[in-house]
């Protein structure tokens, strides 16, 4: 009974081609390209969506690096520019503000106090002007005197590997580069006594 | 003589002193002419501030956009063209601000892939369609191929056998009776 079922699958076996060889017995590079492409092109979509989904690193992550260009008269040390492996073995706080943003208004006197007070005890503060003009964030840090080394997030680049979602934002990164804390909003003065003291006792 | 040419030579100074003090007092008036909001506007509408997705620069009502507008502003009335704007603002927040991005680097990807999208789309489908008028072509071989397997299957269809003959008539017989 099932010979003739044999014979008739024979033929069907023969009509089958090597999907790669064409007529010519050459490289078929229609399907190549095309899959290749469609390949290509949903690794570039899933690479931006991944990146559209990450999120903003957390306390215990490593501290992304990044290297700041100091405004003139703000520098770390009389540099020009500094990096956070630069500031290893430090406490660094990492404060993203703006000079139009109305609660970094409130904090900015805080920050400028702290900073006066844990300098000289191995923490250093860390200002990055998020979407802001050079002029007015020179103009904010004189009014409210602030000292601590700031620069501007040119082309977005700090902010973009924090991943910060507005201002003010503020990092609280242990000498060994983790990150032990994270403020979103304005600080207050009893959270940023008591996370520097954790973070220097360590 | 000599008096009338000295009154005439004063004149003559006074004249052009005159004319330089206007000239001195004109010329900053107009170089220092007000930009409009349309040229600002001009520019903004091109360029995205960070802070506010999908909202363009010259609709954008918040502190940070506005920061922006004065900005192009004072750019504009230092005689910067709106490239050198353009570029400034992207040097300072990153390509990502401009509403059309360049044809550059990885973001000559948002320009190419459509057309290339509809190109090879159109190839295919092309193809495709050819494929379906052609004689003899892959989709007439392969119905070709189905028919004649079919063809070949009836043809090469063994008789019944004999037991499945006899049972058959047995069962006719039996229905004729009833």
């Amino acid at each position: 009974m099932n010979e003739p079922l044999s014979t008739t699958m024979a033929p069907t076996t023969e009509t089958e081609q090597p999907v790669e060889t064409g007529t010519g017995g050459g490289v078929r590079w229609g399907p190549i390209l095309v899959w290749g492409g469609v390949a290509a092109l949903l690794l570039v979509l899933g690479w931006g969506l991944l990146n559209a989904n990450a999120t903003r690193p957390e306390a215990g992550n490593p501290a992304p690096s990044f290297e700041l260009q100091f405004f003139d008269g703000y520098g770390w040390k009389d540099l020009p520019a500094g990096s956070l492996e630069d500031m290893r073995g430090n406490v660094v706080v990492l404060n993203f503000w703006a000079s139009w943003c109305v609660e970094c208004h409130l904090e900015a006197e805080l920050l400028e106090d702290a900073w006066r007070r844990y300098r000289d005890q191995g923490v250093i503060f860390v200002g990055v002007a998020y979407v802001d003009s050079d002029a007015k964030s020179l103009a904010y840090m004189e009014d409210y005197n602030i000292t601590y080394p700031n620069g501007p997030d040119r082309a977005s680049t700090i902010s973009d590997r924090y991943r910060i979602t507005g201002v003010p934002e503020t990092f609280f990164i242990a000498k060994d580069g983790t990150i032990a804390d994270v403020v979103v909003g304005p600080v207050n003065a009893s959270s940023l006594d008591r996370q520097i003291a954790q973070l220097l006792s360590q | 003589m000599n008096h009338t040419f000295r009154r005439f030579a004063t004149g003559i100074s006074l004249l052009f002193l005159l004319l330089a003090i206007f000239l001195l007092a004109t010329v900053p008036a107009a170089a220092q002419e007000p930009v409009s909001d349309d040229e600002v506007n001009e520019i903004a509408r091109n360029l995205y501030c960070p802070t506010c997705e999908n909202t363009p620069l010259d609709a954008c009502p918040t502190q940070a956009c506005q920061d922006w507008r004065d900005e192009i502003r004072v750019q504009l009335s230092e005689g910067r063209t709106r490239q050198e704007i353009e570029q400034y603002f992207v040097e300072r927040h990153g390509a990502r601000v401009l509403a059309q991005p360049r044809f550059e680097g990885f973001d000559m990807l948002v320009w190419i892939l459509p057309i290339l999208a509809v190109v090879v789309g159109g190839f295919i489908f092309w193809r495709y369609l050819r494929d379906l008028r052609a004689p003899g072509s892959e989709a007439d071989e392969r119905l070709g191929d189905d028919t004649a397997m079919m063809a070949q299957g009836s043809a090469q269809k063994p008789p019944p056998a004999p037991d499945e003959d006899d049972y058959i008539s047995r069962i006719e017989k039996e229905v004729r009776e009833e």
